[in-house]
């Protein structure tokens, strides 16, 4: 019903609006063309100024309403965003210059130098100094942008320090895996033909390589960084291009399967503090993926929690190796009799 | 001979000089219906189907885009007439995911490629290259008519894929494998991938023919004295356009049949170490990130062939409204070249968070933001070409103004984005979908309209109504900057683009008044471009008869033909060129064509 309704509308819209074309046209055919020619050129000039001043008003406008919602410059949870919204707020600086400055001559001229019988066309084909100076300002201008932000850029690329954790983060359609070396801090080898979820190995560990052993796997929860301990992400992907999009880090790297890709950085603010800070009790650390990967990839959701070293340490203790949990029998800490029981409650139906 | 010839005065100015010519002659062959209107091998003719076929086109992606903006504003709602008409793409009236992402798929490629590159550059430069250089026809009328056949295929294969079992491509108009590769990845991973892939390796036979074609008649073709500094920008621009086209469209074919290859035939170009819907595949050593290497080694040259012949036609119409020469002539042809080199330098920017190595990536930064001083070198010269003119507001030259303020704009946000350390942030946010919207399609969409209203007198002998020209530029102007600038915002709050539904999150679920805002304006500035195709056809019939053949006072060569030029262009013998194309203004004289000598006490400076 509203459907028709407003299909409806707008075809009536459509109508009245080109009756009233069709009339002008007629109009201006008796008025003499001519007349109503300068009498439009009068009235798009005027629009042109007035576009441009509530143009600006709604630049301004904008801002107010939803300056409030972006991830604000220097409100960045890690070191590395720090560098990109330093180099954010130099960009925008730069750039808002240069916007105001030409799209305000832009308009204005076009509004002071409508037509008018009493001028005439300046003829002004070319001057090769204001060539020279507007090819030289913004090279000089782009050089310190590019400088800056190459500066920033092998920050930030740059090698992980050696005390860096490390997770290992593996894309898959739609879900996020985590993987930590456990206490040898060596992520164990692993291999896609390896890759048997029925076998609790959903990653493909390789369990000949004695380094998957202690392996923690988790998958489904947050994933656990410490604050001020500079991370390193290992990122892999089981199966399409995935990304890790990192927002409040400012941070992103694709996952590409059989090409593992890097990213380091250190969180500076713990959940807790960003739920301070943000006056959100409901904040939480989100892990978006940012590389389309099939119907899924809106929801292809992780969450992270940022914590003090005792609070990792004590959600670690509680980790089992996946290890553990495809050799049962390989468990020190496992009870045999436990072990049958469960075997016994898998097998028999409840 | 004083010429204060204002637009609607006489301009007959085909002079007729002892020119020698080849044996050209006007074609008197007769012309069934079919050879004038269908397999033409008239340049006009030809522009005429491109553009008709762009604006089908255009009327398709563009109603794409509507319905994804309804699932994006109104999440929670449900319209049980998509259902009616999409059934179970849109079951219970909510856009299902794949349906989705499949409409943003198809509205990427049509716009970018069918739409901005056949439908413009298509259009114009087989309007205008034989027009504006003096020739009769292109150097080779067949091999034009078999780019928009070729174009026509490409055309018919795409549309039959949106009505396939399992769905157009769903992948995104860039169709990264391995999710564009393998049939499990999804139902837009099956066969309406092959046929995306197919149809645009016709449409790349199409583009090379075409830009093959331009080439060899702007150098070869040009009437006497035409040399190529004497060229209107748009010549240059549709020169570079084309060079560029002919050099990078086939490395994308390349990359479209490896692609195939490894859908269809079991290779690993792309494929390596996959696991996917519990199945582990044999395939080892490919590189996924080799394909997007070749894609964008076209894609980043893709958007300067879409914003070349739009950056050309702009200079034209704003120095012939202005009535002022285009300043710096020789600085804009060479920022045109500039940016033809540049343009091929530049296509890993698009892939700064691949894994690519971060050296490598230092060039890309530079180079991408090199691009900044000969497109700032543009602006800044349409600005002083404004500047102390006599401005005509015809609807052409309210969308070059438009062109010039969003390609500002939308420039602009480009150094945010080239720069790898923001990019690192901003990289597949609402940014970048608002950022090169503005820059690359409205932008160019108002290069287009420009061209279309400035040479549909041309094209049809008729003017298009032009208050329903005005109504349409201001809506559209103000329609665009409502809906992509605010977007901006998105971005900078890390929305990343292709989510559909942001209520899951918690940093993002934070513009539902933005959303619904921008897609109320989105249907309103879909439906002016319908009445502005309304506008194109009823004025192809009964618009306002152009009775003089030099509507606008202009230099270049095309008003030198009769108003309904024939196939052959000109009755008699083709013009002779004896000055550059932007005489506006000069020695008190409001217009001087080209076709005029040099007189004996005219300021020798141009």
């Amino acid at each position: 019903m509203t459907t028709t309704f407003i299909i409806l509308i707008l075809l009536l819209g459509f109508l009245i609006t080109f009756q009233i074309a069709k009339a002008s046209e007629y109009v201006s055919v008796m008025r003499g063309e001519e007349k109503s020619r300068k009498q439009n050129n009068r009235i798009n000039a005027f629009l042109l100024l007035t576009f441009l001043v509530l143009g600006l008003i709604g630049v301004y406008y904008c801002n107010e309403r939803l300056g409030g919602k972006i991830l604000q410059f220097g409100s960045s949870a890690s070191n590395h965003g720090i560098d990109v919204d330093n180099m954010m707020y130099i960009t925008l600086v730069i750039t808002a210059i240069v916007f105001f400055i030409t799209q305000i001559a832009l308009f204005w001229f076009a509004y002071k130098y409508q037509e008018s019988d009493k001028r005439k066309a300046y003829y002004y084909p070319h001057n090769n100094k204001l060539e020279v100076i507007w090819t030289a300002i913004p090279a000089i201008v782009l050089t310190v942008m590019v400088g800056f932000g190459l500066y920033y850029w092998f920050r930030i690329t740059g090698e992980a320090p050696k005390d860096a954790m490390v997770v290992e983060v593996t894309g898959s359609q739609f879900k996020w895996e985590f993987r930590y070396p456990g206490k040898d801090k060596v992520l164990g080898k692993k291999f896609y033909k390896a890759i048997d979820e029925g076998a609790n190995n959903p990653l493909g560990q390789l369990w000949d390589d004695p380094a998957n052993h202690d392996d923690i796997y988790v998958t489904g929860e947050d994933m656990h960084l410490v604050v001020n301990k500079p991370v390193k992400l290992v990122i892999n992907a089981k199966d399409v291009i995935h990304d890790v999009g990192l927002s409040h880090f400012r941070l992103k790297m694709d996952a590409v399967p059989g090409t593992p890709t890097t990213m380091w950085f250190t969180p500076i603010k713990t959940t807790a503090q960003m739920k301070k800070e943000n006056n959100d009790p409901d904040f939480v650390y989100e892990l978006s993926c940012d590389q389309m990967c099939g119907q899924g990839h809106f929801k292809m959701r992780g969450t992270i929690v940022v914590e003090s070293q005792e609070e990792f340490d004590l959600w670690m203790a509680k980790q089992k190796p996946k290890y553990y949990l495809a050799f049962p029998d390989k468990d020190p800490n496992a009870p045999k009799t436990d072990t049958t029981t469960t075997k016994i409650a898998a097998i028999m139906p409840q | 001979m004083s010429n204060e010839a204002n637009i609607h005065g006489h301009a007959e100015v085909i002079t007729h000089h002892e020119v020698h010519h080849d044996e050209h002659h006007v074609h008197h062959h007769k012309e069934t219906f079919i050879t004038k209107y269908i397999f033409s091998q008239d340049h006009k003719t030809i522009g005429k189907q491109f553009l008709i076929t762009g604006i089908i086109w255009a009327i398709i992606g563009g109603l794409f885009s509507v319905l994804f903006r309804l699932q994006l504003g109104f999440p929670e709602q449900t319209f049980p007439i998509l259902e009616t008409f999409f059934g179970k793409w849109a079951k219970g009236g909510v856009i299902q995911p794949e349906f989705y992402y499949a409409l943003v798929t198809i509205h990427g490629t049509v716009l970018v490629f069918f739409v901005l590159t056949a439908g413009l550059s298509g259009t114009f430069a087989n309007l205008l290259i034989p027009l504006q250089i003096g020739a009769r026809d292109m150097a080779s009328p067949f091999l034009n008519m078999l780019s928009y056949w070729f174009f026509f295929i490409a055309s018919v294969i795409m549309f039959a894929s949106l009505f396939v079992h399992t769905g157009p491509a769903s992948g995104g108009w860039t169709v990264y494998p391995p999710l564009s590769a393998l049939h499990q990845a999804g139902d837009g991973s099956k066969i309406g991938m092959d046929l995306w892939l197919v149809s645009m390796a016709m449409f790349i036979v199409s583009s090379l023919l075409g830009g093959l074609n331009y080439i060899a008649t702007i150098l070869n073709m040009r009437t006497k004295g035409m040399s190529m500094t004497r060229m209107p920008l748009t010549m240059w621009a549709i020169l570079f356009t084309a060079i560029l086209g002919v050099l990078s469209f086939p490395v994308l074919l390349s990359g479209a049949i490896l692609l195939l290859f490894d859908r269809n035939l079991g290779t690993s170009f792309y494929l390596s170490d996959i696991y996917i819907a519990g199945q582990i595949l044999p395939n080892e050593g490919g590189s996924a990130i080799l394909f997007q290497h070749l894609f964008w080694f076209l894609g980043h040259p893709e958007v300067y062939i879409i914003l070349l012949p739009a950056m050309g036609m702009v200079s034209e119409i704003l120095s012939v409204n202005s009535r002022k020469p285009i300043f710096g002539y020789m600085a804009m042809v060479g920022s045109l070249f500039a940016i033809a080199i540049l343009a091929f330098l530049v296509w890993a920017h698009h892939m700064f968070v691949t894994g690519l190595n971060p050296f490598l990536g230092a060039f890309f930064v530079l180079l991408t933001l090199l691009i900044a001083v000969p497109s700032a070198i543009k602006v800044f010269n349409w600005i002083t070409t404004l500047w102390r003119g006599n401005i005509r507001f015809t609807p052409a030259t309210l969308f070059a103004i438009g062109f010039v303020s969003l390609f500002i704009s939308g420039g602009l946000t480009g150094l945010f984005l080239g720069n790898s350390t923001i990019d690192i942030h901003l990289h597949d946010t609402k940014f970048v979908v608002a950022h090169f919207h503005i820059v690359m399609g409205v932008a160019s969409m108002f290069g287009m309209f420009a061209g279309i209203y400035h040479w549909f007198p041309k094209m049809f002998g008729r003017f298009l109504n032009h208050t329903l020209g005005y109504i349409h530029f201001w809506v559209t102007i103000i329609g665009a900057y409502l809906i992509f600038w605010p977007m901006h915002y998105e971005g900078l709050a890390g929305v990343p683009r292709r989510y559909l539904d942001l209520r899951d999150w918690h940093a993002f679920n934070k513009f539902d008044d933005l959303n619904k805002m921008i897609t109320v304006v989105s249907i309103i500035v879909f439906a002016m471009q319908l009445m502005f195709v309304f506008n194109f056809f009823y004025s192809i019939f009964k618009g306002r008869k152009v009775r003089t053949s030099n509507p606008w006072g202009s230099n270049t060569l095309e008003w030198t033909t009769p108003i309904n030029p024939g196939h052959g262009n000109w009755p008699g013998e083709i013009p002779e060129v004896h000055r550059w194309a932007y005489d506006y203004g000069k020695d008190g004289r409001e217009f001087i064509p080209q076709t005029e000598p040099v007189g004996p006490n005219e300021t020798k400076e141009h």
